[in-house]
């Protein structure tokens, strides 16, 4: 390989994505024009991001389907970005490997070239670029829809950004969640939620939404006790991106499995909702 | 059209290299030593921000010496090959002997093809798994390799500060006992270097994904301050537990650097 040695007019800057596409290495997402049925080809399933007051958690599970048959049960959706933020991704398993890999790069060289990091703000806006760029892969059936959360070291809290297969770029208050199980995931954390979560209660939120959300949606893999395949939980504050032990993961959910089984309702509470009850009001809406 | 004179090829590539060699010695140097737990770079740089000393990639930094325009656009060349190559390939692809070659053709390119040539001498160092494998490549202003081993030098002055390093360099030295040695060096006799003036990174053998570290003036200062403590006990031989302290100091310290560098 030579050496990427620019004259100053002609410099691609800090970007990697910008020397991959000056190299002719840039990925293209613009496939075949076609009128065939969509490919099928693995998908990743729910993600969901929780604020709390020291940062943010991040879970996923593990889970990859093609059409009604599942095709990796190992995979993982949930990655760091950087050492203040972490990516997690929804949708086409191939392509959202493959941006998560490009955003990691593009930060990573951000920091070497300009000897500095990105915001957080810039880092979410770098993720929103990179899906609109793959928008024409999306509107075949490739979609990536990415959660993006860090810890915001200037302003000294946990943000978290969802996105549109668009690039339309959300920040969340409090918490949020895509892929196919996401609406049960996000109404438990939603049910869940207040403004003073502990990291504690907002992995043990996170894992109760993947939970719930395992249980009525066939594409969200649940805990596998048989393989010891546990959703990946991660939890980002001023220490950084920390990816929780296997074990720990293992233990809360066999906690969990056990607690529904003595009180024989899969919503854990053990009681039938009432109507008006406490706990419905604290969540803020989406 | 002819030429107006004739110069001989020797004479050309004499002056070029004079030219070259002239603007070098302007600079102020740097040092790299390997120690026991990695690579310790230190370099005297009284900015805080225009660098001398950076990251390629995992286990790879630069560091330039000359003119800092060219040296930096070097850098990022660098920077960019290095990571295009774990890119394309994979990252444990990247290494520095491909990254030195890389440099050397580029750098001897200019020397033969360009009125000017780079004013500039350049280190690629890699901390390996062990010892035995850290490289450090010192490659000069017309292209030439050279695969240093212990310590190296670069910079103006580079011949007599590296005599200097030469007389207290030791294999598997503390890092503070590096840095001490890379200070005492690059200062000369009758002469300190404050913190300030230094600019200091390692590039440590430690688990973590990116071994580079740059090491803050508070840290520098109290890495050279076990110096003085060994200095002022002074006797030669009670040093021995002063060693260890500092020793262990670094550890604690490695460590603690060890935790803050991002995960993988």
């Amino acid at each position: 390989m030579t050496l990427p040695y620019y004259r100053a007019d002609n410099d691609p800057g800090p970007s990697f994505v910008e020397l991959l596409a000056r190299t002719g290495r840039a990925p293209r997402w613009e496939g075949q024009a076609g009128d065939g049925p969509p490919l099928n080809i693995p998908h990743g399933t729910t993600v969901v991001a929780i604020r709390c007051v020291d940062g943010v958690v991040m879970a996923g599970d593990r889970r990859a389907t093609s059409g009604h048959l599942i095709s990796h049960r190992a995979m993982e959706k949930v990655f760091p970005a950087d050492r203040y933020s972490g990516v997690a991704m929804a949708g086409a398993a191939g392509p959202a490997m493959e941006m998560v890999k490009l955003f990691q790069l593009q930060l990573e060289h951000y920091e070497k070239v300009e000897g500095g990091v990105l915001s957080l703000e810039g880092k979410a806006n770098q993720l929103g670029q990179m899906v609109r760029g793959h928008l024409p892969a999306a509107m075949q059936g490739l979609a990536v829809v990415p959660l993006f959360a860090g810890y915001d070291v200037r302003r000294e809290v946990g943000r978290l950004f969802e996105y549109d297969v668009t690039g339309g770029r959300f920040e969340e208050s409090d918490f949020a969640a895509t892929g196919s199980g996401s609406l049960h995931a996000g109404t438990v954390i939603k049910l869940g939620y207040h403004d003073a979560l502990t990291v504690d209660e907002a992995v043990e939120l996170a894992i109760n939404a993947l939970f719930q959300a395992a249980d009525e949606d066939s594409a969200t893999g649940g805990p596998d006790v048989i393989r010891g395949i546990f959703p990946l939980v991660a939890t980002i504050t001023t220490e950084g991106f920390t990816r929780l032990p296997d074990d720990e993961v293992s233990e809360r959910f066999r906690a969990l499995l056990d607690r529904m089984a003595t009180t024989r309702g899969t919503t854990g509470l053990g009681v039938a909702p009432q109507a008006g009850a406490e706990g419905g009001t604290r969540g803020t809406t989406r | 059209m002819s030429m107006p004179f004739y110069v001989a090829p020797e004479q050309w590539m004499k002056d070029k290299a004079d030219f070259a060699r002239k603007g070098i010695a302007r600079g102020r140097a740097l040092a790299a030593l390997e120690y026991a737990d990695g690579i310790l770079i230190c370099a005297e740089n009284t900015s805080a921000t225009l660098r001398k000393i950076s990251e390629i990639y995992d286990r790879i930094a630069f560091a330039g010496a000359g003119r800092y325009n060219e040296y930096d656009r070097l850098r990022i060349a660098g920077v960019r090959h290095a990571d295009l190559k774990g890119y394309a390939f994979s990252r444990e692809d990247v290494d520095a002997q491909g990254l030195a070659n890389a440099y050397a053709q580029m750098i001897g390119d200019v020397f033969t093809h360009e009125v000017k040539p780079m004013e500039v001498e350049i280190l690629v160092a890699e901390v390996g798994e062990e010892t035995d494998a850290d490289r450090l490549y010192h490659i000069l202003y017309d292209g030439t390799v050279v695969d240093e081993t212990g310590f190296t030098v670069l910079g103006g002055e580079a011949d007599v500060i590296g005599n200097r390093l030469g007389t207290t360099y030791q294999e598997g030295m503390s890092r503070a006992e590096a840095l001490q040695a890379a200070a005492a060096a690059l200062a000369g006799p009758g002469r300190q270097l404050a913190p300030d003036e230094l600019e200091v990174a390692t590039l440590s053998r430690s688990t973590e994904r990116r071994a580079f570290q740059r090491l803050t003036d508070d840290q520098v200062g109290e890495l050279l301050d076990g110096a003085s403590a060994v200095a002022g006990s002074e006797d030669g031989t009670t040093t021995v537990g002063e060693g260890t302290e500092a020793q262990e100091a670094s550890a604690t310290d490695s460590d603690r650097d060890g935790d803050s560098s991002p995960t993988e």
